[in-house]
């Protein structure tokens, strides 16, 4: 199963649209399989590095914003974003990380965390280039949700063997071991400043593809978007928390949870509460989804809480012990 | 030219001199002794060597290039190997990989950083445990992974720091048997102890400070036969008693 368990998932996924016809179904697959690039991004510098980042955003954003510039300053398609994307978010992964990698633990998220700010005020206030809190539209290439699905699904997949193929290499095994221990790493020969550099901007080079993917995809972007803070940075924190920390499958499986709750929240309870206002006629009802669908962060917070709590590995970290509990019978052939 | 050495070694921290004008030499292939009382400042010079941080004057050469204020992981590029003395293991990660990860200063790919790997943690004892999770280690072990850790990045110049502290008798034999086995193999040790049966057994020289000076130099015997020693490690009383 666990060797089958990611060419059957592939499988399943490139059907899927085949199947599913329905618009809204793949609009939310897309987001997943974008939350799998973000998530996979995430997971490298913090999960593997061990230096937590709050400020996904950036890097997401400045690949969104690449490409929305691409067409409204260079005249020319947004698909040149999706390579240039990444590359973007690089040149601000480069200097910051320079610079701010002197930090550690902590101080280190905070300056993630000013990073994303910082980035969203200067989409904000310069205007002339970016037009502001106006923000930028441009008209999507394809009317089908079917190709943006293959493309996300291709970037998807070719995140998650780049990781695994990093993490069996030189790299990965330096990765981990800055996270383990920065001063015993340092005495083993390895240059912690530099591969926490090439960690960083593998993570900024995914976060920023994504974004491109998303500013293509969905036709429109502005500061408060593509920068926002608990929408991007600490959702990417969420989709690599649920799913696992440094591990490979934690983001896929992360995205697809994540996903479905920003929707739960979203749509008021998947319509529960607009549903019963309709048959009961309780007007407060309607209010009530309002609220709980701007609630989602309250949500996320919950969910974060249990899932330290209960699954502190997240679900593919913990997954023995899922199964464990699920079904204990099965428990007994497995020994130690 | 001589193979490791370091001149006039001061080190303060704010106006407290941790370290004051120490000057050693070390021949290859011996196994050289530091020893003094606790806050003597022993580890102080180790973490200069290893250049955690800088020393406030004075120099350090190895191999007739001088490597004062080289980056610390270019320091063991160059083939100076360290232990901790509150072991560092790499804990979510296989004693094995732990391995890998020192193999790595020396290996091209992943392949030779298995063999190398392998081939060290035979040497050193650890074979048997290579898939335990180092975090899962007993004390005793830990430091030998320690040991095997900054063996596989294939050092000329070992430091070892308190490696058979808590360590239980029968583990302590073993633990002088693979040092006098690294020696023997080719590599340079220079050790901090403060377990008299190991670092007399095991030294060829020994170091002696206190208060960050040096107090003695020379064999074992002369060591701790001399005044100023006795009087560092059982007081000033006690000396004056032997002597009367």
């Amino acid at each position: 199963m666990k060797k089958y368990g990611p060419i059957l998932l592939l499988v399943l996924l490139i059907i899927f649209p085949l199947i599913v016809r329905s618009h809204y179904h793949q609009h939310l697959m897309i987001l997943v399989l974008m939350w799998v690039v973000i998530g996979s991004g995430w997971n490298i510098i913090a999960g593997y590095t061990g230096q937590v980042s709050f400020g996904d955003a950036a890097f997401f954003g400045t690949g969104a914003y690449t490409a929305g510039l691409f067409v409204t300053k260079l005249g020319v398609s947004a698909w040149w974003g999706m390579a240039f994307g990444g590359i973007a978010a690089m040149l601000i992964a480069f200097p910051f990380g320079w610079i701010c990698f002197r930090l550690r633990g902590a101080y280190f998220a905070l300056a993630t965390l000013a990073l994303n700010e910082v980035m969203r005020h200067i989409a904000t206030i310069w205007e002339s280039l970016t037009d502001g809190m106006v923000g930028i539209l441009i008209i999507q290439t394809f009317v089908s949700k079917i190709p943006y699905y293959y493309i996300a699904l291709g970037l998807a997949v070719i995140s998650v063997i780049s990781i695994q193929i990093i993490m069996g290499s030189r790299w990965g095994y330096y990765f981990v071991s800055i996270r383990e221990d920065q001063d015993a790493a340092e005495s083993l020969g390895i240059d912690t400043h530099f591969y926490k550099m090439i960690s960083l901007n593998v993570a900024a080079f995914l976060t920023g593809m994504a974004g491109s993917l998303f500013m293509n995809y969905m036709g429109f972007i502005d500061p408060e978007v593509v920068f926002s803070l608990h929408d991007i940075s600490i959702m990417a924190i969420l989709v690599g928390i649920v799913g696992g920390v440094g591990t490979i499958y934690g983001p896929v499986v992360g995205a697809f949870i994540m996903v479905a709750v920003h929707e739960f929240f979203r749509t008021g309870f998947f319509g529960f509460f607009k549903g019963v206002a309709s048959l009961t006629g309780w007007d407060t009802m309607n209010v009530f989804a309002k609220y709980v669908g701007q609630a989602h962060v309250l949500g996320f917070g919950i969910l974060v809480v249990l899932v330290i709590l209960l699954l502190p590995n997240g679900i593919v970290g913990d997954w023995n012990k899922i199964v464990g509990k699920l079904f204990p019978f099965k428990r007994k052939g497995v020994a130690a | 030219m001589s193979f490791f050495e370091i001149r006039n070694l001061v080190k303060h921290f704010g106006g407290l001199a941790a370290v004051n004008d120490v000057t050693f030499e070390v021949k290859e292939g011996e196994i050289f002794g530091l020893i003094g009382p606790n806050g003597s400042g022993k580890t102080t010079i180790f973490n200069m060597i290893s250049n955690y941080f800088s020393p406030t004057s004075g120099t350090i050469h190895f191999k007739g290039e001088n490597i004062t204020g080289l980056k610390t992981y270019k320091i063991c590029q160059l083939g100076i190997g360290r232990t901790f003395q509150v072991v560092k293991p790499l804990g979510r990660m296989t004693v094995e990989d732990n391995v890998i990860a020192g193999a790595f200063a020396r290996a091209k790919t992943k392949h030779h950083a298995r063999g190398l790997a392998a081939e060290t943690m035979e040497f050193c004892g650890l074979a048997h445990r290579k898939h335990v999770l180092a975090k899962s280690l007993p004390i005793g072990e830990r430091k030998r992974l320690e040991i095997t850790r900054a063996m596989a990045t294939r050092p000329q110049l070992l430091l070892l720091d308190e490696t058979a502290a808590g360590l239980n008798p029968s583990e302590l034999d073993a633990a002088i048997d693979l040092i006098k086995k690294i020696r023997d193999n080719g590599t340079t040790i220079i050790i901090v102890e403060h377990i008299m049966k190991v670092i007399m057994t095991i030294s060829d020289r020994i170091h002696a400070i206190n208060f960050g000076s040096t107090i003695a130099a020379g064999t074992p015997r002369e060591v701790a036969n001399d005044k100023a020693v006795i009087e560092a490690y059982l007081g000033e009383e006690y000396a004056q008693s032997q002597r009367n």
